[in-house]
């Protein structure tokens, strides 16, 4: 096999999936756009072991119970502790004050969190754990990435609703990324993760029956941040009214509470007293319908608007080819969101098709987790330890269903740069753990088919030890970009 | 955006609060046997700026906030100003520094950004242009580039640091910049790092200097690696309230221990997450409450790691916007537009209030919901920049905040 046909397939393995693995290369290098778009027909499945964990709702409720328990612990506990100071200060003859007799002490909120531990931390390792092993385990992982890039454009924060982190991923964004762009819009949107971050839940029309006996009102961060992130795009003609009036027309969209119901608790649902009545004007058009499909039918219009199209677009090119993505690479991919009304697996053929995806040198820098993904698999393992696996990509600055904001994590060079030091540090404890059982030479040869310049090939023949060998593979040019 | 549970907050702190400094020394400033410092913390989020510092003399208060209004005589009384202004309970070192004429507040301002976009408003107080949009650079590593130097201060590293992962938009650019995280693994060993440097400089030059801004800071950081308060035992355990005060007041304290080095960097900048307060703000008691309070310490941090450094400082904290003048559905305040900036240091000439106050009338608000901004925050930082580390005015006005001459005089007198 030539030398360029292989240089190729080490692109698309690096650029379009999870970096090559032992023998990737080989198995693609005769048509490697072929091999991706033969992924896309037929995506890999997600590992069976899934069906084990619970839904978001299950996990909602699980942790929601064990927070009530550990609250009952902690007050019988400082019952306890009042009741014995009581008696002390009583034996001393003095008074006591109303704050030491209701106050919950460090000791007794300790004890109280020793004895129910809160079950949201292993259900997100363990839906880390699965997450990781699916990348490492694809052949080539497009499907994957484009996982991972909408779980990040749609992102929630585990910060705030650790429980639901993974599942929301597994249930509204992994069935639908090669769907149409509607569908995947409303799964996220309606789906109780992104409720709860975006500070729907308690969000109420001004006329609602709930606004106007509780004389509460809107919230208008959901409305706002999917029309700035989700679909139309920052500064692309929607204005402060249209942000209001979505804002009314999402009031209701919140969740079963958890205490109230434990069969459906943490579950969407529309609560028609939240609900602000009559139509809403949004971008210039008026919606009518009642209740839930109001929402429904403005997500589907924001879908299908142009704005969208070029931010999406714009968008995934970022993602996969270059921080500024050739604008005629953008504009197929547009027209195509266009043409097959936001049909994202047509997208997605349409960027891996045209030429200018293609364009070598590599320069595009890995995100943290894709460079770290990419250096286990070519060490060829497929198994991780989910706790020391999620800690190194919060070293990296980028902990998994952690963005800082609604935003997501940033995919530019600049973002990521200054990381580089860290980054060393974690390749040179990867490379320490892996030394014994994995050669740099190998990788070179079996994984990378001797697509690495000569640099690299000296500074790894002349490193002091095999473990920096490694250090300095996993941190080349090479590794890093794509 | 907002975090409901404040105490979880810390791991995204953890990739966010991030210190970037630069090692020249300000050449004009030396002449006058001056050597000032300056820190700027960036909340960003939005920080609301009437639940920060209460105009309690203003007759329309209380109704616009009603049981939520900090009052000088609440249930947590507000601390007073100047009578007509009052500081956020959770702030008493800040008040003690007013009293002390080592802190002003500024009050209606705001950048000119004029929409409610955090990224884009993030874009506009960072890169310091009038509009957000396509930018590689910050107004303070543009500060620096027009400052004459007198040569470096650490004769092994030309360049400054920052802890963090992510660069913020505010220090980027043709200065060198060198950022640091808290340490927490193992280093790679100086070999590894001079032989991969060695690899980058026939490869890779952008890598080349990403890396040698580490190398020069661990050698400029010395023993503050191993046992740096900011290395974290344990991440995983969900911190309570006084774990974010410690993280603020860590970070700010090791910025500050950096930049009073006789050889440390001088100018520098941190930034802190989570002011976005869309529910249950809780500026008397609650979320706001206690972010102010990690913020009183970390200025608390920088005045004891200044030690007698702090005469020549000074600290700026600024945000992106304000939030909505009343209160929203939800206990809480969607994005707005006027808000405060907070001036600590030494160097200042404080114990003022600097407002040209709008009022709170309905038809004074900005578009009838945020506090109109009276003063461009610009005008502020350029006063700063001029008379403190003597930044040109002309420099200011055409590269620092282009296009800022007209509509963002620097405000003279804020230091001295």
């Amino acid at each position: 096999m030539s030398s360029s046909a292989k240089t190729e397939a080490a692109l698309a393995l690096h650029r379009f999936g999870m970096g090559p693995r032992p023998g990737s290369i080989d198995k693609i290098a005769s048509d490697p756009r072929g091999a991706l778009l033969a992924e896309l027909d037929n995506p890999p499945p997600y590992p069976a072991a899934a069906a084990a964990l619970p839904s978001s709702a299950k996990a909602f409720r699980t942790v929601a119970d064990a927070n009530a328990r550990r609250q009952a612990k902690a007050t019988i506990a400082a019952r306890a502790e009042a009741e014995a100071k009581k008696q002390q200060m009583a034996a001393a003859g003095t008074a006591m004050t109303e704050d030491a007799a209701t106050g919950m002490s460090e000791t007794a909120t300790k004890a109280a969190a020793e004895a129910v531990p809160d079950p949201g931390r292993p259900i997100y390792l363990e839906e880390a754990r699965l997450r990781t092993e699916a990348a490492l385990a694809a052949d080539i992982g497009f499907t994957e990435r484009l996982v991972w890039f909408w779980s990040n454009h749609f992102c929630i924060s585990a910060d705030k609703i650790q429980s639901m982190s993974g599942a929301y991923e597994r249930e509204a964004i992994r069935p639908r990324v090669l769907g149409p762009f509607a569908e995947l819009l409303l799964a996220a949107e309606n789906h109780p993760a992104m409720l709860f971050y975006l500070d729907n839940l308690g969000s109420m029309g001004a006329n609602s029956i709930a606004g106007i006996n509780r004389s509460r009102g809107l919230n208008e961060n959901l409305a706002r941040e999917t029309l700035e992130l989700h679909t139309l795009g920052v500064r692309s003609g929607y204005t402060q009214d249209d942000v209001i009036a979505f804002a009314n027309v999402l009031t209701g969209w919140t969740l079963v509470p958890p205490g109230d119901n434990p069969e459906h608790g943490g579950e969407f649902s529309f609560n028609p007293r939240l609900h602000e009545p009559g139509a809403q004007k949004v971008l210039g058009k008026s919606y009518e319908q009642e209740g839930v499909e109001q929402g429904r039918a403005v997500l589907r219009d924001l879908a299908a608007h142009p704005a969208t199209a070029t931010h999406i677009a714009t968008r995934l090119a970022s993602y996969f080819v270059a921080d500024t993505p050739p604008p005629t690479l953008v504009e197929r991919m547009a027209k195509t969101f266009v043409d097959t009304s936001g049909d994202l697996k047509e997208v997605a053929k349409t960027m891996v098709t045209a030429p200018e995806a293609w364009s070598e040198p590599p320069a595009k820098l890995k995100r943290p987790s894709e460079w770290v993904v990419s250096m286990v698999r070519a060490a060829d393992i497929t198994q991780v330890d989910a706790k020391r696996y999620t800690g190194g990509q919060r070293l990296l600055g980028e902990p998994l269903w952690r963005p800082p904001s609604p935003k997501g994590f940033p995919d530019d060079e600049a973002s990521w740069i200054d990381g580089m030091g860290r980054r060393l540090d974690v390749a040179n404890n990867f490379a320490e753990r892996i030394a014994g059982q994995v050669d740099s030479e190998e990788i070179v040869e079996n994984v990378l088919c001797g697509c690495v310049s000569g640099d690299v090939r000296q500074a790894i023949g002349r490193a002091e030890s095999r473990q920096q060998a490694l250090a300095l593979l996993f941190m080349s040019s090479e590794f890093q970009r794509r | 955006m907002s975090i409901a549970h404040s105490l979880s907050r810390r791991a995204v702190l953890i990739g966010s609060g991030a210190l970037f400094a630069w090692t020249q020394l300000p050449r004009l400033a030396r002449a006058e046997g001056r050597d000032p410092r300056m820190l700027v913390i960036v909340l960003r989020g939005a920080l609301d700026g009437l639940g920060a510092v209460a105009p309690v003399g203003d007759p329309d208060w209380i109704g616009l906030r009603g049981e939520r209004a900090l009052q000088l005589d609440g249930k947590t009384p507000a601390l007073p100003l100047d009578g007509f202004f009052a500081l956020n309970p959770a702030m008493p070192n800040l008040h003690r520094l007013y009293k002390a004429q080592q802190a002003a507040i500024v009050h209606a301002t705001a950048t000119p950004y004029r929409e409610r976009s955090h990224f884009d408003g993030q874009d506009v107080l960072e890169s310091g242009l009038s509009r957000p949009g396509a930018t590689d650079s910050g107004w303070l590593n543009r500060a620096l580039l027009a400052l004459e130097t007198e040569g470096r201060v650490n004769p092994s590293g030309g360049r400054a640091f920052g802890v963090g992962a992510v660069t913020p938009l505010i220090v980027r650019g043709k200065a060198p910049v060198m950022s640091w995280v808290p340490q927490k693994l193992l280093p790679a060993s100086d070999d590894t790092a001079a032989r991969l440097l060695e690899l980058y400089q026939h490869t890779d030059p952008k890598l080349a200097v990403a890396l040698e801004g580490r190398i020069k800071l661990v050698a400029l950081g010395g023993g503050m690696s191993a046992d740096d308060p900011m290395a974290d035992a344990n991440p995983l355990v969900v911190p309570p309230v006084a774990r974010l005060r410690s993280y603020f007041a860590e970070a700010a304290g090791t910025a500050a221990r950096y930049l009073a080095k006789a050889d440390g960097p001088r100018v520098g900048a941190l930034g802190f997450v989570g002011w976005d307060t869309h529910i249950n703000e809780g500026a008397a008691a609650g979320q706001l409450f206690n972010l102010l309070g990690a913020l009183d310490g970390a200025i608390a941090a920088v005045e004891t790691g200044m030690g007698e450094a702090w005469r020549e400082t000074v600290v700026a904290v600024v945000t992106e916007f304000g939030r909505t003048a009343r209160i929203n559905g939800t206990l809480g305040t969607d994005h707005g537009t006027g808000t405060i900036a907070f001036l600590a240091g030494g160097a200042l000439k404080g114990g003022r209030m600097i407002a040209d106050w709008p009022g709170l009338k309905t038809e004074q608000l900005y578009e009838g919901r945020d506090l109109k901004p009276t003063t461009d925050l610009r005008a502020v930082l350029k006063g700063l920049l001029r008379d403190h580390l003597r930044v040109e005015e002309r420099a200011l006005a055409e590269n620092v905040f282009p296009d800022s001459a007209a509509a963002a005089t620097p405000i003279a007198g804020l230091v001295g």
